[in-house]
């Protein structure tokens, strides 16, 4: 009687669990969340950087099956991992160059322009085609000149750039990096930017996004990062994971009457009033640390709500966090206006250098050759490291790999690992990959010397005059940390820190970026065609003139007629006089 | 010259034959019709029809008890190809028709039409029923709107989208408040459950994409007017045009294929709006509380009921009833497609689509309308790449987008003929395939007119030399012509 009983009740709840309108969604938990960060640094210089970060996470996988139904996930971007079998997409447009010897390590950096980089899966057939595609809907969705990345532009690095998230082969072909270092980065780029924002720039950190303030910046840098992360500790599902980040650098030292005091409305000219809904978690951090001797804290107004200490890029950093969800927070005040204002004026002098840097320029003199300089600083007093140097070079600089030096302290530096894709012409770019040790406390200097091509007359893009850029070359390295490093939860500890994988504890990773090149290539006259037409037209002309009137005019001999025009004119005036004419 | 053959069986059950037939039964005749779209273009339609009386199966058939069950118990006998037509002729008295209903339209391709006395009376029924079942000129012309003059074309005629290889079908819910409303909706079981079905039945037609998406913070671009009697909001008609635009910015085209959108927006009114109701031009509310947009989709406003204490703690939880918004959407969308059932007479019968949302003979009905309007923008094409290629004389035309067009041409040919035999699916399946390639040979990046030097510029840079080699012919022209003129003035001098 029991068994038939359990049976019948087993049967009941497979009925009652099977699928039905209106029913399915009683219990059904979100599948995706929003967080929102905003990190307020305080730089060495005066000047101050805040790094936006929106971080939707979607338990779902984008590639299986026909996810279509979206919520907080922008279905643009989820229709264009899915279709074109991305696993990882990397995009950032900037604006102005992070000014790493001054500035100190960026928590994300990118080079001016725009740049993308992009994992695709391994069943995608022909990634040269769905790189193509993806790079011109990229172009749509961002109003971004990306449609201009092709093969000229475009390499495949080996060893630079590893996929961020969750990946189970690194085959490098499926792998494609480009950077537009011309492209001009403004407010028709943010507003789609800020479209795929599920609160959108209404409510949340997103309302100080306002574009007048932030492009009135000296570094201002967008980006939209797509992977694949572990749904939990066991990794056995796969979550996707968009992040857009936006740093901006305000300059109050020279806009600011020389007080570096700054806050939240002096930067963006509107204060926070309200959480976006959606958000589970949505913080403001500062930057507290102690700049002096003293080692004191820097006081920031209103008082934080929590403070969060932690080893940030080997350095041990103390913030200041304010829970714009916890109900304390605006139960005080309407609205939150973070602030700090300088107590003594501060020493310049102690500027903290970055453990590497990097620095390059191009040499030599004259319009046939030139040179490629990059110095690589290494500061850390007592340890070498490696690191891998990118460099992409337009096939119109020729390089010359035989001229490749690399000198250290004045002794030459073999790389341990070199890969390099000499340049086809109209067909692809150098491409240059060495993984160079770096001795403690150094400066290695690499030059690499290149002609410059002749381009055919419409190759040249408009004013060209201006120079060709030559994009910035990729530094990344994993830095020995002075501080030793705890491992932390990613979904726990805050946004900023946690884009890089963290090795161990004992080291932390970086990539830089230089200075992107601006090269003078030799430049015809352009009008040169039409003054040549110009002239030789008229020179024909004229001669044709000439005989033209030799052949046709008839010649005879005429009688000496009324005379010239003196004497017509004489006669005129006689005739006025009233005397007879001549 | 396109031919639309419609094949067709007139099956006289016993009791019903026409006292003035011609001839004895079973025999063939052809009725003609001729569809005039402009002055050049016209459209024949040819009905061949089949006279003959009933089989022992269908008579066991019609002698069901209801319509329903006879039109399920004939569908077995019938001949099943799209676009071919069977109607069974009972007599006057038959109770299968209920009370003054003459014509029964079933869920398939066939029909019950009660007998009248003479043939000519029958026939005249029986071309009403075709119609609807197959085309009328009203829906070839629809089809062929761009060829039909500005003033004549119905405003429904706008209203129905253009044949595509694909549509995207975008399901979206606004919610412009979620600080007061958590709305849930089930999407995936409703798109699942409801529309499913449609799309498969329809994905003859085309290929179809369903997905979804949740919009917050996206406001309608007009703000409703309070009205005090009901204390609800209301949007007037005249107002409706100004709604759509600043949502579909935020709506995101899709980029990831060049097939046109269906939206369908799901819009729950912020609380400081709510209720929300929308007003036709009469000032009534209208009652599905829905509008349509043509070409486009449709919006749909969902009201969230008021809690009962004004303390109720926000946000609060909005699950939205997705039987009600879908029943509204599929009938925008069998709007959109042209397949609405309102202009049918009243002593007509239609049979419900059922689970399938939709019945075989409208999907034939789509079918005709949208061959024939294939063939009208193939043509169109060619046409224009024809005045293209004639304006540019030395442009280059690849081997590549050569063979387009000629396939396209054959297609067409392959289309036209498979219609005036009747085949309505052959035809349809070749329409499609010249356009895919009318298209791709007309949208050839090498065609770009802008690659070729145009020749008037080509004299505008030789201006140097053709103006001073002028000045001198010019000049003696004119010389040329004084002395003319000197010369016939001397002769009366001398005179």
């Amino acid at each position: 009687g029991g068994m038939a009983a359990a049976l019948l009740l087993l049967l009941l709840l497979l009925v009652a669990a099977g699928p039905g309108p209106g029913r399915a969604d009683a219990g059904r938990e979100q599948r995706d969340a929003l967080r929102e960060e905003l990190l307020l640094s305080p730089l060495p210089t005066g000047d101050v950087a805040a790094t936006f970060q929106f971080r939707t996470r979607w338990d779902a996988d984008l590639q299986r099956g026909s996810v279509s139904h979206y919520r907080l996930f922008p279905k643009a971007l989820g229709r264009l991992v899915a279709a074109l079998g991305v696993r990882e997409l990397h995009l950032a447009l900037t604006q102005g160059f992070w000014r790493t010897r001054y500035w100190g390590q960026p928590p994300l950096q990118a080079p001016a322009g725009a740049e993308l980089w992009v994992w695709f899966q391994p069943t995608v057939t022909d990634v040269d085609k769905a790189w193509k595609e993806l790079s011109n809907i990229l172009s749509g969705i961002f109003c971004a000149s990306l449609n201009f990345i092709d093969s000229t532009n475009t390499v495949i690095p080996t060893a630079s750039f590893k996929p961020l998230g969750l990946a189970n082969g690194t085959d490098h072909h499926l792998l494609r990096y480009a950077v537009l270092p011309r492209e001009v980065v403004c407010t028709e780029n943010l507003t789609p930017w800020k479209k795929l924002l599920p609160c959108g720039s209404k409510a949340g950190l997103a309302v100080l996004l306002k574009a007048e303030r932030l492009f009135h910046s000296s570094y201002h840098s967008q980006a939209v990062h797509i992977r694949p992360v572990c749904r939990d500790a066991s990794c056995l599902a796969v979550s996707w994971e968009l992040r857009q980040t936006l740093t901006v650098v305000f300059d109050f030292f020279s806009s600011g009457q020389g007080k570096k005091d700054w806050s939240l409305f002096k930067m963006f000219s509107r204060t926070l009033t309200d959480t976006c809904p959606l958000a589970s978690q949505s913080k403001v951090y500062v930057d507290i640390s102690p700049k002096n001797k003293e080692k004191e804290l820097l006081e920031v107004s209103p008082p934080p709500t929590s403070l969060h200490e932690a080893v940030v890029q080997g350095d041990k950093k103390t913030y200041a966090v304010y829970d714009l969800l916890s109900p304390s927070l605006f139960n005080t005040s309407r609205s939150l206006n973070v602030q700090l204002k300088w107590q003594r004026p501060q020493d310049s002098s102690e500027m903290p250098i970055p453990t590497l840097h990097a620095q390059r320029y191009v040499g030599g003199y004259g319009l046939q050759t030139g040179e490629i300089c990059t110095l690589i600083y290494n500061t850390h007093p007592y340890r070498a490291f490696p690191v891998i140097l990118l460099e992409t070079v337009p096939w119109y600089l020729r390089l010359y790999v035989h001229t490749l030096t690399i000198i250290t302290k004045g002794k030459e530096n073999k790389p341990s690992y070199i890969h390099y894709q000499p340049a086809q012409d109209r067909r692809r770019p150098h491409l240059l990959e060495m993984l160079i040790q770096l001795p403690a406390n150094s400066v290695t200097k690499i030059t690499i010397q290149f002609e410059r091509a002749l381009l055919k007359w419409t190759e040249y893009p408009p004013d060209p005059n201006h120079g060709f850029y030559v994009g910035s070359s990729v530094l990344s390295a994993l830095v020995p940390s002075v501080t030793a490093m705890k491992d932390m939860d990613v979904e726990q500890s805050p946004l900023f820190t946690s884009l890089f994988p963290s090795s161990d504890g004992s080291s932390y990773f970086v990539r830089l970026y230089t200075e992107p090149l601006l090269v003078n290539l030799p430049t015809p006259d352009f009008s040169m065609p039409y003054n040549v037409i110009c002239l030789t037209c008229t020179v024909v002309a004229v001669c044709y003139g000439s005989f033209y009137n030799l052949l046709t005019r008839t010649f005879h001999v005429e009688e000496p007629s009324r005379g010239g025009l003196a004497k017509r004119l004489a006669n005129v005036i006689r005739k006025f006089r009233g005397v007879p004419p001549l | 010259q396109v031919q639309l053959v419609v094949p067709m069986a007139v099956i006289f059950g016993p009791g019903s034959v026409p006292g003035d037939l011609p001839r004895s039964l079973p025999f063939r005749d052809v009725q003609e019709m001729e569809i005039s779209v402009n002055l050049r273009t016209s459209v024949t339609s040819r009905y061949e029809m089949r006279y003959r009386s009933t089989t022992g199966q269908e008579e066991a058939a019609l002698a069901a008890a209801t319509a329903r069950e006879a039109d399920a118990a004939l569908h077995p006998l019938q001949d099943t190809t799209l676009g071919s037509l069977t109607m069974y002729v009972v007599p006057e008295t038959s109770s299968l028709l209920p009370q003054g209903i003459n014509v029964y339209v079933g869920r398939h391709r066939s029909a019950l039409v009660r007998a009248v006395g003479s043939l000519a009376a029958l026939q005249a029924r029986l071309r009403e029923v075709t119609q609807l079942m197959s085309f009328t000129a009203s829906s070839i012309a629809a089809a062929l709107s761009d060829r039909v003059p500005d003033g004549q074309l119905s405003p429904d005629a706008r209203r129905y989208l253009k044949s595509s290889l694909g549509y995207e079908i975008t399901f979206s819910l606004l919610n412009p408040d979620p600080k007061s409303h958590t709305v849930d909706w089930d999407i995936e079981g409703a798109v699942n459950c409801y529309v499913k079905p449609v799309l498969d039945k329809l994905s003859l037609v085309a290929n179809f994409s369903v997905d979804s998406q949740i919009l917050y913070y996206a406001v309608l671009g007009v703000t409703p007017r309070y009205d005090k009697e009901s204390s609800s909001f209301l949007l007037s008609a005249h107002s409706l045009p100004h709604v759509i635009n600043p949502v579909e910015a935020r709506l995101g085209s899709s980029a990831a294929s060049l097939y046109p959108v269906l939206n369908f927006l799901l819009y729950v009114p912020e609380r400081s709006h709510s209720p929300l109701y929308i007003q036709d031009k009469d000032g009534a509310p209208v009652s599905t509380n829905a509008f349509h947009s043509p070409r486009w989709g449709g919006i749909m406003v969902y009201n969230v009921e008021a809690p009962a204490s004004p303390q109720a703690s926000l946000p609060l939880h909005v699950d939205v009833d997705m039987a009600r918004v879908m029943e509204v959407f599929l009938a925008q969308l069998r709007l959109l497609f042209g397949l609405s059932r309102e202009e049918v007479p009243p002593e007509f019968l239609l049979e419900g689509p059922g689970n399938e949302g939709l019945a075989d003979w409208e999907l034939d009905h789509l079918l005709w309308a949208h061959t024939v309007e294939n063939i009208a923008t193939v043509s169109t094409t060619l046409t224009s790449l024809a005045q293209l290629l004639d304006k540019i004389g030395n442009i280059v035309i690849k081997d590549d987008v050569a063979s387009e067009v000629y396939w396209a041409v054959a297609s067409v040919q392959s289309a036209v003929t498979k219609l005036s035999l009747g085949h309505l699916q052959a035809a349809f399946q070749a329409s499609k395939e010249a356009v895919t390639s009318s298209e791709r040979a007309f949208f050839d990046p090498s065609l770009l007119h802008l690659l070729y030097f145009p020749d008037d510029q080509k004299f505008a840079i030789y201006i140097p030399l053709f103006l001073p080699m002028a000045v001198p012919i010019l000049l003696s022209l004119a010389r040329i012509v004084r002395e003319t003129r000197l010369r016939k003035k001397e002769p009366t001098k001398m005179d």
